[in-house]
């Protein structure tokens, strides 16, 4: 290719044809975008125009937000959902960070273990922790004392429930943030005999600058557009994503609940942007000659740390346990003795075993056309040859969906799909329109890791492949597929737990005959049935664990077998 | 080009299995009955299998959800209705649903036999009464002494300061329950009166939920002493060893009748009728009783175990055409006076 670029331009418009390559590649990349069009740029336009809308879908322009914006409610909300979504990022951030250093800096034992337990949940509904809290600390909890007559319904349990949930979350950016690090500064610093808190400050936390402060604005969004939590044990709390809520599905009043997750989307999008203009600010920390940096043990630290792990683990334990102990109670808490009663989910509101099992297909489904759609999408960003502004749109489309709240995909997703004009209305109510919305939810991250896949093969592989007139797809089959193979499972691992757990989008989306796990646990705990909730969610903990269990054990058969290149 | 047209089929070919994968998702059955309720989860099942012993080849398609959901999904769903017929729905809301005109008139067979209170006066009727429920206050008799507080014997003692934050009870925004409770007040105690009751209740609120069942779900675990629910969950907890107390106040408690209508411009219109007279049978309001313990069919009620006694005499004289009228307005001061959930000071 670079040597057409050399040619006089007469020549270049001779030589450069379209190859039959190059047609399959750009009506892949039209189509690609089409869908994106499809399942998030148009939902989100109907979104927008029905928030100016009132009910019999005449325009009012901003009456919505006016009526809206008079709400005397609505302040609180506001304040509450910022103090809760900031007091979170605060604490999660100091507790992951050490944590996240303990793993990645010091010699302290049973790092793996630690790493492991702290992940603990991803694999539940964000609900978990909060049904397991009011077990805990509630009116009947076993630890009630413990807050001094405060109340456990309130910001205290919003708080302490969404701590728990977003750690995971918060662990990995830091994680990957700590590990890059140029052993020659800390060698330099040491000849210098600069003191351990100065290397600390001057050395690591800059650093990780730019991982504190992604993970600072990711776990700020996932906190304010959650409302599994503030729902179960907000008690009189109110927060915007909960607002949102009880306006669509409490009191169906689409426009309002509309203007609401258009409220939401603000913070969101302002973290979204934030986010990305530090990604774009951290650009090669390493360069080719850095050293890695190889951790020294130093007992004291490492012995602090490991008590600090501890007791997070014994937490994060201690949370799952109580979940499962209380799933056995027959009668909490006055028959404590043990029952599978509440596993009998026929009997219940919530949709019953049937709703377990949806979930794994919506899971399996998410997993085999989610991975294999996006990663064909990633590859075409990468590798399409030419028609740079196409790969751009197709880039930038699959970017979106990161800045969009679950809630607010669900929401637009009604107005779009339930519209009487669209032709594609029929997938309204059906799992097909969940399997797509997942997908969508959960598109850019996994987008991203097929990309950074994708980037470590060389595009020489396509210019030989083409001076060999192999066709694209061969090359595709041979070498990019496999080689990225490691990833694309990442990827497809991570659509199934999502898939498990994830309540935000789904929930104003499925129908009797869909109805989901992760929504059944809400809807059972609506009904005070809160036992049988967590019975369900402990199902998905057991379903997402066996998975993850199964995932790692394929890809170390896999990376045995594809991946052996890898090996000097 | 073979291998490359070989390659565009294998990938059509996914394309297919995707959208087919997609149809099949679509339920297909030409006697499916889409049917909206609010009747409590654990009775569905039984409702359905007992109607399909007589009519095997109408298959239910059950939607169900709170009484303040289910009302405002059909309303929301006005020109493109989902629904075929509704059963088990509060009357007050078949009446608005019918002010707007959605219901299809249709006099089910047997209708002479049902006690006239439980149906529409017109005729035919749009509507025709399952059964009844009735408010009532539950009392974890457990945590009242742990906490002190004197059993409540009228809705006036609710707002006595002792009781603050040990009480729960449902929105009426999406509860059926928390709607007859504050239409009764309003009844009871008057327009005036009954908002000052509530703005006092209000201050002694802990929470409000969203299912009318959960305030005595939550009594019954005694993660609150007091619930505001109904009378029946408050017989179904106790049945299941919960230390309850069940207490009918006595200025009179709300109730609102479950009933049935049939959706105008169902496709499925006959149907629809077999349901709705099947509805209306000795055999279905037998089933009825055994949650409900005043059903529409004269004769067939027995009493429900643990339900309080006196219940009959303590109904209020509702007031329906009332609720049913004022039911957008009401609620929409409730929201406005009660949903800011964090306490003004």
């Amino acid at each position: 290719m670079s040597s057409v670029a050399t040619l006089p331009a007469s020549t270049a418009s001779v030589r450069i044809r379209i190859s039959k390559d190059d047609i399959l590649l750009r009506t892949g990349l039209v189509l690609l975008i089409g869908l994106l069009l499809l399942a998030v740029v148009f939902p989100l336009y109907t979104l927008l125009s029905k928030s100016f809308e009132d009910r019999d879908g005449e325009f009012v322009g901003l009456q919505n937000f006016r009526e809206y914006f008079e709400t005397p409610a609505l302040f609180t909300s506001i304040t509450n959902s910022l103090g809760v979504a900031i007091s979170v990022a605060l604490i999660v951030l100091v507790l992951a960070f050490v944590y996240a250093y303990a793993l990645t800096r010091t010699k302290m034992p049973f790092r793996g273990l630690f790493r492991g337990i702290a992940l603990i949940p991803i694999l539940a509904p964000s609900l978990l922790a909060a049904i397991s809290l009011i077990y805990w600390f509630g009116n009947q909890g076993v630890l009630k004392s413990w807050l001094f007559g405060a109340s456990i319904y309130g910001p205290i349990g919003v708080i302490m429930a969404s701590c728990f949930w977003v750690f995971p979350h918060a662990l990995m950016i830091l994680i990957t943030a700590l590990s890059t690090a140029d052993a020659r500064l800390y060698e330099a610093a040491e000849a210098l005999r600069t003191p351990k808190w100065r290397v600390f400050w001057t050395v690591t936390l800059p650093g990780a600058k730019y991982g504190i402060l992604s993970t600072g604005f990711i776990v700020f969004t996932l906190v304010i557009t959650d409302f599994g939590v503030p729902k179960v044990i907000g008690g009189r709390f109110n927060v915007l994503a909960t607002d949102v809520y009880k306006q669509v599905v409490g009191q169906q009043n689409f426009e309002m609940g509309a203007v609401v997750s258009l409220v939401l989307l603000l913070p969101a999008l302002v973290a979204f942007i934030a986010d990305r203009w530090v990604q774009r600010k951290q650009v090669a920390m390493l360069s080719a000659r850095a050293v890695p940096f190889q951790p020294k043990s130093d007992p004291l630290r490492d012995r602090l740390l490991f008590v600090f792990c501890s007791i997070i683990a014994f937490i994060f334990i201690a949370m799952l346990a109580m979940a499962a102990y209380a799933s056995f109670v027959t009668f909490w808490p006055y028959n404590l003795s043990l029952t599978l009663n509440n596993y009998d989910f026929d009997l219940m509101d919530g949709g019953g075993w049937e709703a377990y099992y949806n979930s794994i297909r919506l899971a399996i489904y998410c997993a085999v056309f989610g991975s294999g759609l996006i990663f064909l999408g990633s590859y075409l960003v990468e590798k399409a040859r030419g028609v740079t502004w196409l790969r751009t749109i197709l880039h930038l489309g699959a970017m979106l969906p990161l800045a969009v709240p679950g809630l607010v995909l669900g929401i637009a997703y009604i107005f779009f799909f339930n519209h009487p004009d669209n032709p594609l209305g029929f997938l309204y109510g059906t799992m097909g329109i969940l399997v797509i919305c997942t997908i969508v939810h959960f598109y850019t991250v996994s987008h991203l890791t097929c990309l950074t896949a994708l980037k470590q093969l060389d595009p020489e592989f396509e210019a030989v492949s083409l001076s060999l007139k192999t066709p694209v797809w061969r090359t595709f089959r041979k070498v990019s597929l496999p080689v990225c193979l490691p990833s694309l499972l990442d990827v497809a691992s991570y659509l199934f737990l999502n898939a498990m757990t994830t309540v935000s989008a789904v929930v104003f989306l499925y129908s009797p005959e869909t109805m989901l796990a992760s929504v059944a646990v809400l809807n059972m705990d609506d009904a005070g049935d809160i036992a049988p909730a967590a019975a369900m969610a402990l199902m998905i903990v057991y379903t997402s664990a066996i998975f993850r269990m199964f995932h790692s054990l394929l890809v170390r058969t896999l990376n045995r077998r594809t991946q052996v290149w890898r090996q000097k | 080009m073979k291998k490359f047209i070989n390659n565009i089929s294998q990938l059509s070919r996914g394309i297919l299995g995707l959208a087919v994968g997609l149809m099949l998702a679509i339920p297909a059955s030409a006697e499916t009955l889409t049917v909206y309720t609010a009747v409590e989860a654990e009775d569905l099942k039984r409702y359905a299998a007992a109607f399909n012993e007589d009519h095997p080849d109408i298959k239910i398609r059950w939607v169900r959800d709170s009484t303040g959901i289910v009302t405002a999904k059909l309303l929301a769903e006005k020109n493109n209705p989902r629904a075929d017929i509704i059963w088990g729905l509060a009357a007050t809301s078949l009446m608005l649903l019918q002010s707007e005109g959605m219901l299809q008139p249709y006099a089910p067979k047997g209708l002479g036999k049902l006690d006239s209170k439980f149906r529409d006066s017109a005729n035919p009727p749009s509507w025709t009464g399952m059964d009844a429920w009735i408010a009532a206050v539950c009392v974890n008799t457990v945590e009242a002494k742990r906490y002190n507080l004197p059993t409540p014997t009228s809705w006036m003692d609710l707002t006595d300061p002792v009781y603050k934050g040990h009480l729960v009870m449902p929105n009426p925004n999406s509860s059926g329950t928390g709607f007859l409770d504050v239409s009764s007040w309003l009844q009871i105690f008057g327009e005036r009166g009954g908002w000052q009751f509530m703005d006092n209740l209000h201050k002694n609120i802990a929470w409000y939920t969203h299912s009318g069942s959960k305030p005595c779900k939550q009594a019954a675990r005694g993660e609150t002493p007091i619930g505001i629910s109904f009378a029946f969950r408050g017989a179904k907890s106790k049945a299941a060893g919960a230390p309850l107390e069940i207490v009918l106040p006595k200025e009179g408690v709300g109730w609102d009748m479950e009933a049935t209508a049939i959706m105008k411009g169902t496709k499925k219109l006959s149907a629809a009728q077999t349901l709705a007279d099947w509805s209306i049978t000795k055999k279905a309001n037998i089933l009825y009783n055994k949650g409900y313990a005043v059903v529409a069919y004269p004769g067939v009620a027995k009493p429900v175990k643990y339900f309080p006694a006196g219940i009959q005499e303590a109904m209020i004289d509702n007031d329906f055409e009332f609720a049913a009228v004022n039911r957008r307005r009401i609620l929409k001061e409730w929201q406005k006076r009660y949903d800011a959930k964090s306490e003004a000071k």
